[in-house]
């Protein structure tokens, strides 16, 4: 396979992915953002930085919903807003139009120009609904991609790029949030945290799973452990690690050669398993995410020059 | 008058057309300007488009697609066949010819400068000779009907010829939405184009290859216009469809970067002007290029489809002498007729079209697409002036034609069945030996009695059907 194909399938699918936490981002901040005290959190203002968009603003603007729906959503010019992220993910795909099924390609290609015709009264009007289409567009392609494509190498990249960026996504949210999940910030008052850690769990679809996992009760250790360490959700970290560890093994498979991306991926996957949530607080939660962060950045650096596309 | 070609002299539909006929009055014009929106969301989501650029609205439009098939009959498509092979033929050898001894020129049949002082002419071809003796791999010659029995050339295109997707396509479409009206076996295939195509390719391939030869298709990238065809006809051929920059060049070898590292590559279906191919020989500011891929090429190390410096057999001043090189190379007297051309390069010839040029239709000589042309009976009194002047100012650049009564076929209106103006364009495949699918694509001017057929300037197209009985 060309090596530019294996570049944009892998991209291709970190677009959607992207797409899709913004999205996601979004809700929970529609969520957070009428829960009491939202606005001396700056609800708006620590989304926007989770996507790094905050040099849009001056540094003491006031962010307000119609800002994150204009430079999140709509501003084409914003490399990662949701129109961004659909256009690339589209032409990614179009460049490489015989490595994608029919099916495939419809997903990408329907309503590409969609959010060209929104401006942002209308599209605040109808958030919830172009929240909820842009995360049908990546469900569908996953289904899509799932139920007809051709398990070979093609595949591979392309789920090799989702779960790459979905760890991120996990860990950039975590990061911009990890404060509500220190323990310390329970004598702010017990009621308003156990109500953030809600969205945050709403945002990953993850409140009935965690339920079910841990029961009706709330805690930080246990939010931590269920988003990072959890091997059966699939927006945790260490899951994604799995999925990415499985994928690149195939490609050594493939290839009959291991490669730098493939020591690094397994020693990522033990060094996380290794961990309880005890041991991420004592290292501190903060630390942990940004080191996980930095690792997995360097990983799609490795991965692009095991395949001559870096 | 214009042929319609529906019906015959007395006004009766003619019997190639009686199924379509009793289709149309079965389905009723409502029904199948419903079953049109149909089509056209089907190609839409499939993503059959083509770029236009610079115009503002939607960057991706649909070719429209019109309904109605256009119907050749066994006889008549036998006399285009022959006619077509025949140019191919002629056209490859006059391509020989000119990079070899110039026998053409040295019988005193074309004058030299034409040939060599073309833009299109590549000295860096001279003396050399591509596998199977093949230049242009794929002639689209662009045909016009004038009459019940005449079939004249408008122009041909012996370098990468676009749109036979669309000819796939419509036929694809129409057998998906109206099986009916293939039940019977009437109607030739062509589906198998795109083998013929892989087997075409593979005959070219160069001396290095020993194996079963690797054949990809090069694109300029998704920007370009007719983007969707490259990777269409990648597809099913089933061949990798590489931009430049997966392939370079390497000791007279070109090899595409892939996961594995680098792949040998055999044959290149190139989809990108000669001028953009190889900054090392020809343009040098240009981007696109592959170094060294016309090295590796001469060498005998990689076959380009079609071959550098084919262009010269399609400019529309060469044209006027296919006559001429059919009977000099194979000793036939030709089956498709040209149509007179004035070239304005002659004096006399231009001062013939100066004082014509309200009856008649003038080109540019390297134009393409249908722009910076003048159909004098359609056109105002200042724009014919003005053109005139442009000519004065160049006379070389120009040519010029009679305007010509194109046939019409039954198109599909609003309100009814309406008469639109046709061309067709078949794809002849050469390899070492020809091939050529029964049928082509119609281009189709939508506007009444408009004679302009390019998709670029409001043209569409048919599904066009050989019948077999």
């Amino acid at each position: 396979m060309l090596s530019r194909t294996a570049e944009n399938l892998f991209w291709l699918a970190r677009y959607l992915e992207r797409a899709e936490a913004t999205a996601r981002l979004i809700t929970m901040g529609q969520r957070m953002a009428i829960l009491p005290g939202a606005h001396h959190r700056e609800e708006w203002k620590s989304i926007i930085r989770v996507t790094g968009s905050q040099h849009l603003f001056d540094k003491d603007a006031v962010i307000r919903e119609s800002d994150v729906v204009e430079h999140l959503v709509l501003n084409g010019d914003n490399p990662v807003s949701i129109r961004s992220c659909l256009m690339k993910a589209r032409a990614n795909g179009k460049s490489v139009r015989t490595a994608l099924t029919q099916d495939m390609w419809e997903a990408l290609n329907e309503g590409w120009r969609n959010l060209e015709s929104y401006d942002v009264p209308q599209a605040r009007a109808q958030l919830a609904t172009i929240l909820d289409w842009v995360k049908q567009r990546a469900m569908i392609f996953r289904g899509a991609t799932e139920s007809g494509h051709l398990r070979d190498e093609r595949h591979d990249f392309i789920r090799a790029g989702c779960a790459l960026e979905r760890a991120q996504s996990v860990l950039r949210l975590l990061d911009v949030k990890y404060y509500v999940l220190l323990p310390e910030t329970d004598v702010v008052g017990g009621n308003r945290d156990h109500y953030q850690w809600q969205s945050v769990l709403y945002a990953l679809s993850g409140n009935r799973a965690y339920h079910h996992v841990y029961g009706g009760v709330y805690s930080p250790w246990q939010i931590t452990d269920f988003l990072m360490l959890n091997r059966r959700f699939p927006r945790s970290v260490l899951y994604c690690y799995d999925q990415l560890s499985y994928r690149l093994g195939r490609l050594a498979q493939w290839h009959g050669q291991r490669r730098e991306c493939h020591d690094s991926v397994e020693a990522m996957v033990s060094g996380l398993a290794a961990k309880t949530s005890g041991d991420i607080f004592r290292h501190g939660l903060h630390e942990t995410v940004q080191r996980t962060l930095s690792d997995s950045n360097r990983l799609g650096s490795e991965i692009a020059e095991a395949y001559h596309f870096a | 008058m214009a042929f319609y070609e529906m019906l015959d002299r007395n006004g009766s539909v003619r019997e190639c057309y009686a199924p379509v006929q009793h289709w149309v009055e079965q389905t009723g014009i409502g029904g199948l300007n419903r079953r049109l929106e149909e089509a056209e969301a089907i190609f839409r989501k499939i993503g059959i488009t083509f770029a236009v650029y610079g115009e503002g609205g939607d960057p991706e439009r649909l070719i429209p697609f019109d309904l109605l098939p256009r119907i050749f009959t066994a006889l008549e498509w036998r006399t285009l066949e022959a006619g077509i092979r025949q140019r191919a033929r002629a056209l490859n050898a006059f391509l020989y010819d000119v990079y070899h001894r110039g026998e053409i020129i040295r019988a005193g049949i074309m004058p030299a400068d034409i040939i060599y002082k073309n833009a299109a002419y590549k000295p860096e071809m001279a003396g050399f000779t591509p596998p199977g003796r093949v230049y242009s791999h794929i002639v689209g010659v662009d045909i016009v009907r004038t009459g019940p029995d005449k079939f004249q050339v408008l122009e041909d295109n012996c370098r990468t010829p676009s749109g036979v997707s669309y000819m796939l396509e419509n036929r694809e479409i129409m057998t998906r939405m109206f099986p009916d009206l293939f039940n019977q076996g009437m109607v030739a295939p062509v589906d198998h184009y795109p083998d013929d195509l892989l087997k075409s390719l593979k005959e070219v391939a160069p001396p290095a290859c020993k194996d079963d030869p690797v054949v990809v298709v090069l694109t300029p990238g998704s920007l370009n216009s007719a983007y969707y065809e490259h990777s269409f006809l990648a597809d099913l051929m089933g061949v990798e469809l590489v931009e430049p920059a997966d392939l370079y060049a390497d000791d007279g070898l070109v090899y595409m970067k892939t996961t594995y590292g680098p792949r040998r590559v055999d044959v290149i279906y190139r989809r990108i002007d000669d001028d953009y191919i190889d900054p090392l020989v020809f343009r040098p500011d240009s981007l696109l290029g592959v170094p060294g891929l016309f090295d590796a090429y001469r060498r005998g190390g990689v076959t380009l489809c079609s071959a550098p410096g084919a262009g010269v057999a399609d400019d529309k001043a060469i044209y006027t002498y296919v006559p001429d090189m059919i009977r000099f190379y194979l000793g036939e007297s030709a089956i498709l007729e040209n149509i007179p051309t004035w070239n304005c390069a002659k004096p006399d010839e231009c001062a013939y079209v100066l004082e014509n040029l309200h009856e008649l239709v003038a080109k540019e000589v390297h134009g393409s697409g249908g722009y910076g042309m003048l159909i004098g009976p359609k056109a105002t009194k200042a724009e014919v002036e003005a053109y005139a002047h442009r000519i004065r100012a160049n006379p070389s650049e120009f040519i010029a034609q009679p305007t010509l009564a194109l046939s019409t076929v039954p198109t599909l209106g609003e309100a009814g069945i309406v008469e639109r103006h046709v061309d067709f364009r078949p794809y002849c495949l050469v390899g070492t030996q020809l091939r050529l699918v029964p049928g082509g694509l119609t281009r189709v001017a939508l506007t009444e009695g408009s004679l302009v057929v390019n998709s670029s300037q409001g043209g569409g197209v048919k599904d066009t059907w050989v019948l077999q009985i």
